[in-house]
């Protein structure tokens, strides 16, 4: 079965292309259909793989479908690689994809038919690349379906082109990106100098091998700057809130579930490197870190219902560094499992809601809709309470497993993380209450229109809820019960030459208990305080002042950005624009051009229409080469 | 006879030539000034043929026939030069006819 591999990216792959080239021909019946035919098919070749990846004493399998760059000693073939880590990945990417194509169906029908063909061939081609990311064999395959993705995702997030606030996002969600893409490659080619190759097997062999720790340190924090533009980290996390202005399956396809996830996918693929280089690990966990604070603290204030998803996305994607820089590798891509449920959860919902009041996105004018969207509140629900890491639900299990690595690492990580966490609980509180409890206080035509949403809608949400509740239990901790760990044994192999090298550190079981009791009891505190406190919302009060507003206006991040970077390069380009182009290129060209016009005009004057002087100057010409023959 | 004494004559035949173009403005006498550089061109083909030839037979025996295509070309020139004569007569009369007049410089109409 994992011969057939390649089929995985080739439905998503064939759907681009019918959709695409057939954009202005089929009905969006047929379009929907195709679109979620082809990942569908995907999702059920990932499953069969995945079924035969899990079987005991499976080898991973490398799958070479043709000679892909091939000159002298270097060989780069156009591989796939079956693995454990490539085929979760497989489920999680074709299984959310197939939720999120048939909630799009619904969602985008508003859409002319063309533009509603257009969304499917993006998203069918951001399925493509996104598969093509993960299963690759070697950093080549992998970046190009990283460049693939960051294009769908430029792409989709100016659907809406007519709109120039959308365009801006979707240009700085490119330049963002292009410039963690830019260290990714570098970082390649410094794997290829060093290792002379790019195939995983190959480098993580050779550089067990022996390899000096500077070397790796560079290769791996070049890496990892690829993976804070793809993954929205410090410094470059600035795009992820913008990439809101795309449609909402997008944003939680795309800015929630897989592509932020690709970087993290990375670094677990690259776990031996990453070993070998412990300062890069700590700059990883201090940046997660980071993140995950700064993000959450942002999410507290903001009022846009996707904004506060898309700073929590960032928040939680910064946990999932913090795994990898303690060395959670297994907790790091549980988060990245439950996270792609129950954030897809959030975001789904959120269209959902969204859809109901007709474009509204404001918060402050939501209110009461839980009696108005009863599908709708109940996954939504279950989607904060997961988020938030209330026991028994998903985000309990992943999150409580990197906190309780990153103690084991540092117990200052685990406080700031803690405190993160509480953060993260009061905002989705917040969310949750601002949005479906009180009373309504948007415009009396809103509320005429309120309805819950279609099957197309709600089933994915029914799912996606069902996924977020349970998920959990494939990583239950080993101090609540011994050998209960789904996940942590399925992904071993992978992880196996990090773990022989660098054993995890553990923590007495009665620690564990008493950690996870204070945090959930303190989470819990938190979430009820939010409830208590935005249920009673009733409209904007006054201005947001001091730290409030610090925060609202998200720590003036985008302000300075735009002082220290966006502003002096302007000038630089606007110097450049006046001085070298106006008055250096465009006056060498314009001045070449002006001395021929002169010259002409000039030269003209001897053209007289004499025959006479004609043959003179005839003769003289003659004259002159007869000259030239007999003495030069 | 010496080669040299032809070259002379072709030469100062040319010159005469070109000095008559460049100084006359009498179309028909520029007219005869261009036959006359054709002919020591001429004149020039047919001594260096007849050189040729000379040579060619002091080598060869007499019966060569190297060396007479030269001569024989010139006849092909005459020809056409009758022919070119006919038409540049032809232009001069029109011209004659338009403007009452032979002087070139009356015809600086190529300008424009």
């Amino acid at each position: 079965m994992s011969q057939l591999v390649y089929l995985v990216p080739l439905f998503p792959l064939v759907g681009f292309l019918v959709i695409g080239l057939g954009r202005n021909l089929w009905s969006k019946t047929l379009t929907g259909l195709i679109g979620c035919a082809t990942v569908l098919a995907s999702f059920v070749v990932s499953v069969m793989i995945f079924n035969e990846v899990r079987t005991p004493g499976f080898t991973p399998v490398t799958v070479k479908l043709f000679d892909f760059i091939h000159f002298g000693t270097l060989n780069i073939n156009f591989a796939f690689q079956v693995d454990q880590l490539s085929s979760l990945f497989l489920l999680i990417i074709t299984g959310v994809g197939s939720l999120i194509h048939i909630y799009s169906t619904s969602y985008m029908h508003e859409e002319k038919p063309h533009h509603f063909a257009r969304y499917f061939c993006y998203l069918n081609l951001f399925v493509f690349s996104m598969l093509l990311l993960v299963l690759g064999a070697n950093y080549v395959i992998m970046f190009i379906g990283w460049e693939g993705v960051g294009l769908c995702s430029y792409l989709l997030i100016g659907f809406w082109f007519t709109n120039g606030d959308y365009n801006y996002a979707a240009r700085k969600a490119f330049i963002m990106n292009r410039i963690g893409d830019l260290a990714f490659l570098i970082g390649i080619f410094w794997i290829l100098a060093q290792f002379g190759s790019v195939n995983y097997q190959d480098v993580f062999s050779r550089a067990q091998g022996g390899v000096t720790t500077s070397v790796v340190t560079g290769i791996t924090l070049l890496l990892f700057i690829g993976a804070t533009g793809k993954s929205a980290q410090i410094p470059l996390y600035t795009w992820l809130p913008d990439a809101m202005a795309g449609p909402t399956p997008v944003s939680a396809l795309i800015h929630a579930a897989t592509m932020v996830t690709a970087g993290i996918y990375m670094i677990a693929r690259s776990n031996v490197l990453y070993t070998l280089a412990p300062a890069t690990e700590g700059v990883i966990a201090v940046i997660g870190l980071c993140t995950a604070i700064l993000a959450a603290s942002i999410a507290i204030q903001q009022n846009d219902i996707k904004k506060v998803l898309a700073y929590s996305t960032v928040s939680q994607l910064g946990y999932m560094f913090l795994g990898l820089g303690v060395g959670a590798y297994t907790g790091a891509v549980f988060h990245v499992m439950t996270h792609a449920f129950f954030k897809a959860l959030l975001f789904l919902g959120a269209g959902s809601v969204i859809h109901a009041m007709g474009g509204e996105q404001d918060i402050r004018k939501m209110g009461g809709l839980r009696k108005f969207m009863p599908v709708t509140w109940i996954t939504f629900l279950i989607g904060t309470i997961a988020i938030a890491g209330i026991p028994p639900f998903s985000g309990f299990f992943s999150k409580d497993e990197i906190l309780s690595h990153a103690y084991a690492h540092n117990p200052v990580l685990y406080i700031i993380g803690l405190f993160g966490a509480l953060m993260t609980a009061f905002y989705m509180f917040r969310l949750l209450a601002m949005t479906f409890l009180g009373q309504f206080r948007g415009t009396h035509e809103q509320e005429h229109h309120l309805h819950e949403s279609p099957a197309a809608i709600t089933i994915p949400l029914i799912v996606l809820a069902v996924l977020a509740a349970g998920a959990g239990f494939l990583g239950i901790p080993a101090y609540m019960h011994p050998d209960a760990h789904i996940l942590e044994k399925f992904l071993a192999p992978v992880f196996a030459a990090s773990t022989d090298m660098k054993p995890l550190a553990e923590t007495p079981a009665g620690v564990e208990w008493a950690l996870t009791g204070a945090s959930v009891v303190l989470i819990l505190i938190c979430s009820a305080w939010a409830l208590a406190k935005f249920a009673k919302f009733t409209g904007p009060g006054k201005e947001a002042t001091g730290f409030a507003k610090i925060l609202e206006n998200k720590w003036y991040v985008d302000e300075l950005y735009d002082a220290v970077i966006v502003r002096p390069i302007n000038g630089l380009a606007g110097f450049l624009n006046k001085y070298v182009e106006r008055l250096g290129l465009d006056g060498i060209v314009n001045g070449i051009g002006r001395l021929v016009q002169y010259s002409g005009r000039q030269i003209r004057l001897l053209q007289s229409g004499q025959a006479g002087t004609y043959i003179l100057l005839m003769v003289i010409g003659m004259v002159v080469l007869f000259i030239v023959q007999l003495f030069i | 006879m010496p080669i040299n004494y032809y070259i002379f004559l072709g030469v100062i035949l040319f010159c005469i030539g070109v000095t008559g173009v460049l100084t006359r403005r009498n179309a028909i006498i520029i007219f005869m000034c261009i036959e006359l550089m054709l002919n020591a061109v001429n004149l020039l083909l047919v001594a260096f043929s007849k050189m040729h030839h000379a040579i060619a037979a002091a080598n060869q025996g007499a019966a060569t026939t190297v060396g007479t295509e030269g001569q024989l070309f010139v006849f092909f020139i005459m020809v056409v030069a009758a022919a070119e004569v006919s038409v540049g007569l032809a232009i001069i009369v029109m011209m004659y006819r338009n403007t009452h007049s032979v002087d070139v410089n009356f015809l600086n109409r190529l300008k424009h």
